[in-house]
């Protein structure tokens, strides 16, 4: 359980890191590390070059942008969780967090380590992608954007070009009557998600739904929104037994993935029952009722 | 493909180990739990899986828990760490959470017990008065495969008790 050799570079400045990256294509960025030292250790990644991105002050940040909250991309995970005005604009993201691996590994890990990462099973490229969040890079001396639904393109795989570092995420805040729902099942609290699911919706003064965005993870390689059940459910109330119909339509033609772990058939199973309390607990949320979770 | 194994020089950092500044030369692949156990003798840190998964190895890292399997020592540059050989307040004694964790048994073989009480010192440096759940919460990372947890969970809750009292103004101890 020991990495194979490779060279150490501590960059300075977004500029130099993205100058060290253009240099060397088998070099990799290090942030948290939180599994790509697990990688290294054992030899599934064997980079030739380190670039450790932790000491970039313009890269750790949480801040209000327009109607966005904007977070850098080594913004440890255990700051986000704690981070009032995520909490107050973000209450999907403030919800998922303590899902993140345990404290201990949040301590190190980063939002923009763990969206680069695109686990399938991970929080953050969930809520990314059910929140429409937008992703920025540096890449050759200019910035991009780039949308987290179009990110995101399979199991440990993204749209982020070859030598280009992702530098922030951009989480569009909601107004209104507000409510947010998560919900996961996993073997281990902390452990890895068989099935995750995120709801945000805005309920309008009669408390029928304004606006709705849903999605489920682990389902399949990258987070997917269920844009059909957004569809049938936004105007209604959201009543339980409408919300369970939408969730069965929008997930049975969906190729649910299979492992050691969970079956396909178990996977969409659970999907549809989390995606649909979600729902239900957003919707108790905006209206103010008190709900488990 | 043919694997190539690289030579890389080592490098020169400085960790400040239990409040003492120390002077390294490692090599970049070395880990900060290698780094601790093999160059400063701090075996303490226990090496269990080395990746991230059992938690033997946390250290405090300028002052909160981190797994020292999943960093590297150059990372640690000119960073704080304390480990287990750190917590006592002098030679042959112990802090008030290990005295805790020995009263109520909570160890048997004392495998995971270093970083639980690491753990322990990190929870309760910000949250003097944790609730059961919070302190499961806080150990949920550490794996401990002999005592079923109760004894870990009442040992940190004694050694809060412990330390809230010898906090609080003498008229309001019990």
């Amino acid at each position: 359980m020991k990495a194979a050799p490779f060279e150490y570079s501590r960059a300075a400045d977004i500029d130099e890191a993205c100058a060290l990256l253009a240099a060397d294509e088998s070099a990799r960025v290090i942030a948290g590390g939180q599994t790509l030292v697990a990688m290294m250790a054992m030899r599934l990644a064997r980079p030739t070059r380190l670039i450790d991105i932790n000491r970039i002050a313009a890269l750790s940040y949480i801040r209000a942008e327009g109607d966005a909250v904007a977070i850098g991309a080594t913004t440890r995970q255990c700051v986000v969780e704690r981070d009032a005005l995520v909490a107050a604009k973000l209450p999907l993201l403030a919800r998922a967090i303590p899902w993140i691996g345990h404290a201990a590994t949040r301590a190190r890990g980063t939002i923009g380590g763990s969206l680069a990462n695109a686990d399938p099973a991970a929080e953050l490229p969930l809520i990314a992608v059910t929140l429409d969040a937008t992703l920025s890079f540096r890449e050759g001396g200019k910035t991009s954007d780039i949308k987290a639904r179009n990110f995101f393109m399979g199991a440990m795989v993204t749209a982020l070009p070859a030598g280009a570092l992702l530098t922030g995420v951009r989480f569009p805040v909601w107004s209104g009557k507000v409510g947010v729902g998560f919900h996961e099942v996993n073997a281990r609290r902390s452990d890895f998600a068989f099935v995750s699911a995120a709801a945000q919706v805005e309920l309008d003064g009669g408390g029928a739904c304004k606006r709705i965005a849903l999605a489920v993870g682990a389902v399949t390689d990258f987070p997917v929104r269920l844009e059909s059940a957004e569809a049938e459910l936004t105007g209604s109330t959201l009543d339980d037994a409408k919300v369970l119909a939408a969730m069965t339509q929008a997930l049975t033609g969906v190729e649910a993935l299979a492992d050691l772990h969970a079956s396909a058939e178990y996977r969409k199973r659970v999907a549809i029952k989390l995606a649909a309390r979600a729902v239900a607990d957003a919707r108790d949320h905006a209206l103010g009722k008190k709900h488990a979770h | 493909m043919h694997a190539i194994m690289r030579w890389v020089r080592n490098m020169r950092i400085e960790l400040d180990i239990n409040g003492e500044v120390r002077e390294l030369d490692v090599e970049p692949r070395t880990t900060l739990l290698d780094c601790l156990r093999d160059n400063l003798a701090l075996t303490g840190a226990h090496a269990g899986c080395e990746h991230g998964v059992c938690g033997a190895c946390t250290v405090l890292f300028d002052g909160v828990a981190v797994r020292s399997c999943l960093m590297f020592a150059v990372q640690a540059q000119g960073s704080a760490v304390r480990t287990i050989e750190g917590v006592t307040p002098g030679p042959g004694e112990m802090s008030v959470i290990q005295d805790a964790f020995c009263e109520t048994h909570g160890m048997q073989c004392g495998y995971c017990t270093p970083a639980m009480v690491l753990v322990a010192h990190a929870l309760l440096a910000n949250n003097p008065e944790p609730t059961r759940e919070e302190i499961v919460e806080a150990i949920s990372g550490n794996i401990c495969r002999c005592t079923g947890y109760a004894q870990i969970v009442e040992a940190i809750a004694l050694a809060a008790e412990r330390m809230r009292g010898a906090n609080a103004p003498a008229e309001l101890r019990k």
